[in-house]
């Protein structure tokens, strides 16, 4: 109650400052993320990039706000995401920490950014602990998170009669917590998993936990892992005959650049949960026409986009409370609706998760595809309502 | 009754020794090549994982650009990226002959991570799909798994490869100039054998090695830039358990290792990433000089 009415208390006053004079307030945005590693392509520069087009289209230098973005690869460790961000906030003066994929390094900066009382906002990452036993005031998730996953491809695995499942699963943070939250749904929905395979991660040779995994009879072997990890799966199932034999696959976490990276040929359908997709309306394809031309030809995937609107309401509720101070940055953040071309309309709630639609994807055959990036079809909208955990089960400790 | 006291179906376990062989293939091509070029230049060639990735990328350039499939890859990619080993050793690594060891490691590193960041930069990190050549599609059923015909052509190309390098350097005349400019490179040049031109053509000859694993490994691994960094430090691993400059002793632990890594995968596939640098340092305990290695 008390730490309400000091926020309360700061943005009015930082609003009346930002009224009485309309000094220039500066911002430094420092993007975190996997700039060289298996992840590069879904984070990597491309989320520089996404940053820079919502620094642009929120116009921040015409409405007095200077902003400076610096970027750094943390390889995908969270020794060096610590490093960085302490480095960043202590000597630097960084004010907001995007993007941060890979869940070990996510939940390291966390714990920092908690400390140092500076925002984080994260795309990449997707335990959904960051909402969860982990929560900050200062953090927001934005994207995705692996209750969403599961409750996307998981559920829908289960309602077309996959019950019984095997899983193989990235050793890390991020693979236990897809792990966990699938099996819940698989659970509640009156499935069964019948066993586990935890491989090293980055791997590179999938076959003999596929072939553990085939032994098991399951009829869904579920891959929790990502990007080369899971596009090596596929493609490995595939030479081992396990989806012929009768067994589905169900790529927890598949992003449009591991579709690309595997060929239509090999990730035919597949079902899969995203929060976004460029060739969803003529927003998203204006954005991701752009996007394209920055970068290296490739489209957007759902961490660029959700960098871009993330960065853009921050940037929104850095002109309306007039500075940069965390509190009052935060407090308006999570006051005001979220509305960008992207993700559309939105809320961030207490716990820090931003609330939006989520889209069950099945990728398209190649007769059916019309070309290079035309590769999912829309199955399924899942409203933003029943799109995340509910708040109350998420033991985040400022619900309570 | 040993099954069951282990916890494993038999088909479980012959199938995973299969799978661990078929592993065990590539760490034995790529630490065989490290083994020559060690072995003959004294230079640990920390760009193998590189070339090794380059000869994966030339598949797919070679089909991407010119249409050629991946029988032409099979010979044209070898030699190729073998040439521009032989271009490297020329220019380059030529000059550090007689600087230490931790010269060479630092200039081949070096080139591994320009080679690698070049095409990260160029292709991005997410891999280029490769299909596997439709003569050698499909499988066989074993009974205890089903063997994809394709990972079978890979052992089978791999132990003609290895045990044909072997009778060449061990068995043959040239093998036998090789050896001996090994033992005293100044002597066997004054019997009028050009030394330094058969360090250039082992250098190629090592990396065109590292290629064809490439090329192998190009449709049942993803081809992106950093293929072989995951996997060379696995590989110089094999070779310290084998014996630095073994050619036989890295054959063998390329295949046992490869058998104990995929018997780890059914055990405790946690520690599968691992149990190479376990076993590492317990060899390097016991006997320093590696498993078949000469003390010297």
């Amino acid at each position: 109650m008390r730490k309400t009415t000091t926020t309360a208390a700061i943005a009015l006053l930082a609003g009346l400052a930002a009224g009485a004079a309309t000094a220039e307030i500066s911002v430094k945005i420092g993007v975190l993320n996997d700039r060289s590693g298996l992840y590069a392509d879904l984070t990597g520069e491309g989320s520089v990039i996404a940053t820079r087009m919502a620094i642009e289209d929120f116009g921040a230098a015409e409405r007095g706000i200077s902003v400076e973005v610096v970027s750094a690869d943390h390889q995908n460790r969270p020794d060096v995401a610590s490093t960085v961000t302490r480095q960043w906030i202590d000597v630097d003066g960084v004010d907001v920490i995007v993007d941060v994929p890979t869940s070990s390094a996510a939940l390291a900066v966390n714990d920092i950014v908690r400390e140092r009382q500076k925002i984080f906002l994260v795309s990449g990452a997707a335990t959904s602990d960051l909402t969860g036993p982990a929560c900050s005031p200062y953090t927001v998730h934005w994207t995705y998170d692996t209750w969403s996953l599961a409750n996307g491809t998981g559920r829908a695995m289960v309602e077309v009669g996959g019950d019984t499942w095997f899983f193989l699963t990235a050793d890390y943070a991020f693979g236990h917590a897809l792990e966990r939250d699938t099996s819940a749904v698989v659970e509640e929905t009156g499935g069964q998993v019948l066993g586990v395979v935890r491989h090293p991660f980055p791997g590179q040779d999938f076959s003999s936990f596929l072939l553990q995994a085939q032994a098991s009879g399951a009829k869904v072997i579920g891959l929790a892992n990502a990007g080369g990890d899971t596009v090596n799966s596929i493609m490995q199932a595939a030479e081992f005959g396990i989806v012929q034999a009768g067994q589905s696959l169900a790529g927890l976490l598949v992003f449009i650049t591991d579709v690309d990276a595997l060929g239509l040929d090999d990730a035919q359908g597949l079902v899969l949960t995203e929060a976004f997709y460029w060739d969803l309306n003529d927003d998203t394809r204006a954005f991701s026409q752009r996007f394209a031309e920055l970068g290296n030809g490739n489209m957007p995937t759902m961490i660029h986009a959700g960098v871009y609107a993330s960065v853009l309401h921050y940037l929104k509720a850095v002109e309306a409370v007039g500075s940069a101070d965390s509190d009052a940055v935060m407090a308006m953040m999570k006051e005001m609706e979220t509305d960008d071309p992207l993700f559309g309309q939105g809320v961030i709630r207490t716990d820090g998760r931003k609330v939006h639609d989520m889209y069950l994807f099945r990728v398209k055959s190649p007769d059916e595809s019309t070309g290079r990036w035309d590769y999912y079809e829309l199955l399924n909208t899942i409203p933003a309502e029943v799109a995340f955990r509910p708040i109350e089960d998420g033991n985040c400790p400022l619900v309570q | 009754m040993l099954f069951d006291l282990l916890g494993v179906t038999p088909q479980a376990l012959f199938s995973q020794l299969l799978l661990g062989l078929i592993n065990g293939s590539f760490y034995a091509m790529l630490s065989l090549g490290l083994a020559i070029i060690f072995g003959l230049l004294n230079i640990i060639n920390f760009t193998h994982g590189a070339q090794y990735m380059l000869g994966a990328f030339g598949s797919w350039m070679l089909l991407h650009y010119t249409g050629l499939n991946y029988w032409y890859a099979l010979f044209l990619v070898p030699i190729a990226v073998g040439f521009t080993g032989v271009i490297l050793e020329r220019l380059l690594i030529s000059r550090l002959y007689h600087l230490d060891h931790l010269y060479g490691l630092l200039l081949t590193f070096g080139l591994a991570l320009i080679i690698q960041g070049l095409l990260r930069n160029e292709y991005g990190i997410s891999g280029k799909p490769y299909a596997i050549p439709e003569q050698l599609r499909g499988g066989q059923n074993l009974g205890f798994m089903f063997l994809p015909n394709y990972r079978a052509w890979v052992i089978a190309v791999s132990i003609v490869v290895c045990f044909g390098t072997w009778y060449m350097i061990e068995r043959t005349r040239l093998g036998a100039y090789l050896r001996a400019a090994t033992e005293n490179p100044t002597l066997v040049n004054a019997f009028g054998i050009n030394v330094p031109l058969m360090i250039t053509a082992t250098y190629g000859f090592g990396v065109a090695l590292a290629a064809l694993a490439g090329v192998l490994a190009a449709p049942i691994y993803s081809v992106h830039p950093n293929m072989g960094a995951d996997l060379i430090i696995v590989v110089f691993a094999v070779v310290v358990i084998g014996g630095m400059g073994s050619i036989l002793g890295a054959i063998l632990t390329g295949f046992g290792l490869g058998l104990v890594e995929g018997l780890t995968r059914v055990f405790y596939p946690e520690a599968s990433a691992v149990v190479i640098f376990v076993i590492m340092a317990i060899v390097l305990l016991v006997k320093p000089a590696g498993l078949f290695g000469r003390t010297v």
